[in-house]
């Protein structure tokens, strides 16, 4: 590589590749793919499982552990949250709303491990977002009864029935393209200044700048945008789902 | 250069184009998050005591506002390393 190759692109091509199929079987005529953002998530779900076990493990009433003081700064932290943005009746959602960002977090973080990251497969925002999309309608037909609900879609004029169910499938559709758009745009732009950065080296024959930029760089797109976007899925989240309870409706 | 496909090479081109032509996208929440951020801080300026809650608020707000110029970097990234059009040439 040459530093020319910088201004006429890479001989072999920059290419960016979705998540690696690591084998595949076939259940009853369906092809079912073992990817790699399976793995990882299952990895993720193993270790944030033992984490906590470890951090729960002997709590006590006394004298209590650094340990135990962890994991209660993590529940209050997101008890407070929830009821700060939910309000108190809410108070039950703090779990769900918890594992969404430890997960939303991790599987942005794994890729500072030299992993890919979990979130840059759409199929897991898609997901955590189908999972929302089913908490919203759930209490949207738990509060206004199904005949309530189903008034909901021709509500001012029957003639607007197709734009509001359109505006309920976009929900889903941008919460999940957002997060996704983030991650894989950080890690496409992170590759792009990888390549150019390793031309320059090549050209130059000093190999500093790949070590510290990129270092700087996945501090931007992995740890202050993975954490971002964790916290504005679960902000929205939280927003969608009171929003569907006619009792915050103001 | 030898043996190019002349229909690959102006569907190549015209994906990159329209590669660039979408992200035009970026200029709306460029200049929408611009102005949140001014507004965030014009607020901070005069109470400044309520600057925690202003930044959480301006930071999801522009996460939101950003998702129009992320859909046009996702279709720009499509035609780029995704090319669904390459394939219709039969």
């Amino acid at each position: 590589m040459q530093i020319r190759d910088f201004f006429r692109g890479s001989p072999d091509g920059i290419d960016v590749k979705g998540p690696g199929v690591l084998c595949s079987f076939e259940v009853g005529g369906v092809t079912i793919n073992l990817t790699e953002t399976v793995v990882i998530s299952w990895g993720i779900i193993l270790a944030v499982t033992l984490l906590l076990l470890w951090l729960t493990h002997g709590m006590k009433t006394k004298n209590i552990s650094k340990r135990q003081v962890a994991a209660e700064w993590i529940v209050t932290t997101v008890y407070g949250l929830v009821e700060d943005t939910m309000g108190k009746h809410w108070r039950s959602f703090a779990p769900y709303i918890a594992a969404l960002f430890t997960f939303s977090i991790t599987g942005s973080l794994v890729s500072m491990l030299g992993l890919r990251s979990v979130t840059a497969d759409f199929n897991a925002p898609l997901t955590w977002a189908l999972i929302t999309f089913v908490f919203i309608h759930g209490t949207n037909i738990k509060t206004h009864g199904l005949g309530g609900y189903l008034k909901g879609y021709v509500d001012p004029v029957p003639v607007m029935l197709p734009i509001n169910i359109l505006s309920e499938v976009a929900t889903p559709v941008s919460m999940s393209l957002r997060h996704f758009g983030n991650v894989v745009s950080g890690m496409v732009i992170t590759s792009l200044l990888y390549f150019a950065l390793s031309a320059v080296t090549k050209a130059i024959g000093v190999a500093f700048l790949t070590i510290g930029i990129p270092a700087v760089l996945s501090l931007y797109f992995d740890l202050f945008s993975g954490f971002m976007q964790a916290f504005v899925f679960i902000m929205l989240t939280m927003a969608y789902i009171s929003n569907a309870d006619g009792r915050n409706e103001a | 250069m030898e043996n190019i496909d002349y229909r690959e090479a102006i569907v190549l081109a015209a994906s990159a184009i329209g590669a660039g032509t979408a992200m035009v996208a970026g200029i709306g929440p460029g200049i929408g998050e611009g102005y949140a951020v001014g507004k965030a801080c014009e607020s901070i300026g005069r109470q400044p005591e309520s600057s925690g809650a202003v930044t959480r608020t301006m930071f999801i707000g522009c996460a939101v506002a950003e998702s129009t110029g992320i859909y046009g970097l996702l279709v720009a990234l499509l035609l780029m390393f995704a090319n669904p059009f390459i394939g219709k040439l039969s």
